[in-house]
């Protein structure tokens, strides 16, 4: 199975720990990756801000980059989302399959890899941080709006890790505030929103807040360090791939 | 361009949350809202359903409007009532105001009608020297105050009770720094009971007009639009054209729908139907569309006009909980109001389908199941093309789009800016920087993930 690989581009540039950590699990768990070198963004940024019309060049190089793959895996909800939903192409039927074939990292490997044990260890007290667009979006994990069983790919992931005790929130799946351009245009309430966020896992005692969009814990990440604090974020590819 | 005479959604977030302590009561009040809610659909196994058939009945309302209306139209006038049709608010205003004076009246009690609101009727009736005094309490109080509410449901739900206390001490004479809420209550009673008994006209809303049958129900927790219109000789129903829906049979999924979206109650304390006028009353309806039409006629919006006003979208908001309602400067705040104002006006609500950072909490809360969350999205991409956005905004989505496009562009990009952040931190954490001002920023690290990949995996 051919994997390409698509890290978005603040990843790339801000936490390249991450996309590490998540070509290391895919090849771990028998997956054939490539990283197709010309990749930038998903266009996303524009789109949100409502320049959706400014992102043809975006998605024509992302075509040009991913339309060879078996299936495309990324590290990040909101980008995944994006792809799903908005990528269109002058080749239609090129794009369209794109957009079936991408999937965010956890509901890659609980789907269609079917990973049921995991060689890793991270003894310490974890809170996880149910991004919006990766939850309500994706539907990688139940949401408490709806009348229906849940279920979470990224825990049950979470639960193969040895020695990992997973907190729970007393708000299980509110917003962190990020969204996008929202953090600097709404900077007001996006940094309230991500203190709440912040306090409810502090409450709980994490060591570590993980998620599985890095755009949601760089934000969480910043409000952390502004207040001195000693707890970190991490990528679930980082805690999935953790040893001892 | 005139510079709006309201501050912007974002300006008037940031004026809320200057008082930090205000802005969690405010949050955890709507989330205990949030939470009943939560615990009251949890006892109704086929509650998704439900909501699959609400939004299905209110699909063949949007699609079957006109035939609906005038179906509606033609058993209201056989059960005796006077059917009004007002294009826009101040339409909607006169023919009130024109009612009013047939029936020698100079004053008026009104139930709460987010539509009135919406048409400014208070204000248009007070300039012509009406009286207009609200019965539901909360919309009497931050009437007091000359305030609007700052929520569809639960229109003072911005103030404490201290402030309460403090409003009618000035405006009702209530002991100084009371805040018993059944002393408050009481006053209030009192002082609406008097109202009710001395008004010839009283207004209501229209939450649900049945097209079947000419009639309406209005739904209440106290009580008080029946109080007003059972002792005057005038009813005015106000309804927006979408309340319609085909047969009395469907308001068994909407009343179960309604009151456990709004306030965790199993149904509201008063459904009150209505059919036709008591002997010797006066029964009108103004149906009003006021930019329906045109919501109407846009594909990506219609479904905004299957709102029943439970207001659950504005409570699960994060946004909204930590913003307030004044700061959507609109008679109907949160999610739904920032996909219906626009419509209203482009250019003064531009901001608003941009107080929200999509999370989806709206849309998969909504009981008819309103698509708010892709509205807002798709309000975004109207707006921006129809030039309602900053140049400077339009410049830098133009600077960013070309970087992005271009690989190498992108990396060159990239690398500066990390090296900037790297060796010059003090370009970008500075008070210009909206991130930073309460927010640290990323450690940039040496190499970027494609510069590793090609170092360490050779593509």
């Amino acid at each position: 199975m051919k994997v390409g690989l698509f890290i978005p581009c603040y990843i790339d540039q801000f936490y390249p720990q991450v996309a590490i950590a998540t070509l290391k699990l895919l090849e771990k768990v028998g997956c054939k990756v490539s990283y197709p070198l010309q990749q930038t963004c998903c266009g996303q940024p524009m789109a949100n801000s409502g320049f959706e019309h400014l992102t043809g060049g975006c998605n024509e190089n992302f075509v040009r980059n991913f339309a060879n793959c078996d299936y495309i895996v990324s590290p990040s909800g909101s980008c995944t989302l994006h792809i799903k939903h908005h990528l269109h192409s002058a080749n239609e039927e090129v794009a369209t399959g794109i957009r079936s074939r991408i999937y965010e990292l956890t509901e890659f490997l609980t789907d269609i890899v079917k990973v049921n044990t995991l060689d890793a260890t991270f003894p310490y007290k974890v809170g996880l941080h149910q991004s919006c667009h990766g939850q309500r979006g994706l539907h990688i994990s139940q949401m408490s709006e709806l009348v229906a069983p849940p279920f979470s790919k990224p825990v049950q992931l979470l639960n193969l890790v040895k020695d990992l005790e997973l907190i729970q929130l007393d708000r299980r799946d509110e917003c962190c505030g990020f969204g996008g351009t929202f953090c600097v245009t709404e900077e007001a309430v996006s940094v309230k929103m991500g203190k709440d966020r912040v306090a409810d896992h502090l409450r709980h005692g994490v060591n570590f807040i993980t998620g599985v969009d890095v755009s949601c814990l760089m934000h969480m990440e910043g409000i952390l360090k502004r207040a001195n604090s000693n707890v970190k974020v991490k990528h679930i590819a980082e805690i999935l791939t953790a040893t001892i | 361009m005139n510079k709006q005479l309201t501050l912007d959604h974002a300006d008037a977030a940031l004026e809320f949350n200057k008082n930090e302590a205000k802005v969690d009561w405010h949050d955890e009040t709507l989330w205990f809202v949030r939470t009943k809610r939560d615990r009251a659909v949890a006892q109704i196994p086929e509650w998704e359903q439900l909501r699959e058939a609400a939004s299905q009945i209110k699909n063949y309302g949007l699609s079957n409007m006109h035939d609906l209306l005038i179906q509606f139209e033609e058993n209201a006038i056989r059960n005796g009532i006077k059917i009004h049709w007002a294009a826009d608010g101040d339409e909607h205003n006169a023919i009130i105001l024109d009612i009013i004076k047939q029936a020698g009246a100079n004053r008026m009690v009104k139930s709460k009608s987010m539509l009135t609101e919406e048409c400014h009727l208070n204000q248009f009736l007070t300039d012509k020297r009406i009286e207009v005094i609200d019965s539901d309490l909360g919309e009497r109080i931050v009437q007091m105050r000359g305030e609007p509410p700052s929520h569809i449901v639960l229109p003072a739900i911005h103030l404490t009770k201290a402030e309460v206390g403090e409003t009618f001490h000035e405006h009702l004479g209530t002991d100084k720094g009371a805040t018993d809420p059944q002393y408050l209550t009481e006053a209030a009673r009192q002082h609406l009971r008097e109202t009710f008994l001395t008004r010839k006209v009283a207004l209501t809303g229209v939450n649900f007009a049945i097209a079947e049958t000419g009639g309406f129900v209005v739904c209440t927790n106290e009580g008080n639009a029946d109080m007003g219109v059972h002792l005057a000789d005038v009813h005015i129903a106000a309804m927006g054209f979408e309340k319609i829906i085909p047969r009395a049979e469907h308001l068994s999924v909407f009343l179960r729908l309604l009151a456990r979206s709004a306030t965790g109650q199993p149904i509201t304390t008063f459904s009150s139907h209505f059919h036709r006028p008591r002997p010797g009353q006066e029964m009108h309806i103004v149906i009003v569309d006021n930019g329906r039409s045109r919501q109407l006629g846009r594909p990506d919006f219609r479904n905004s006009l299957k709102c029943i006003r439970c207001a659950a979208c504005l409570n699960t908001c994060p946004v909204y909980r930590r913003s307030g309602g004044f700061s959507y400067h609109s008679a109907v705040a949160g999610p739904i109001g920032s996909i219906l104002a626009p419509n209203l006006d482009m250019k003064q609500n531009a901001d608003l389908p941009f107080a929200s950072t999509l999370c989806g909490s709206c849309s998969n809360v909504c009981p008819v199941k309103i698509d708010i969350h892709d509205q807002l999205y798709k309000w975004r991409q109207v707006l921006m093309k129809e030039g309602y956005g900053p140049g400077s905004k339009t410049v830098a989505m133009k600077a960013m789009a070309t970087v992005l496009e271009s690989p190498r562009l992108y990396r060159m990009a990239g690398k500066v800016g990390r090296g900037v952040l790297r060796f010059a931190p003090i370009t970008v954490e500075n008070g210009l920087n909206p991130w930073y001002t309460q927010r640290e920023m990323p450690e940039p690290p040496a190499e970027s993930f494609h510069d590793w990949y090609v170092n360490h995996k050779k593509a």
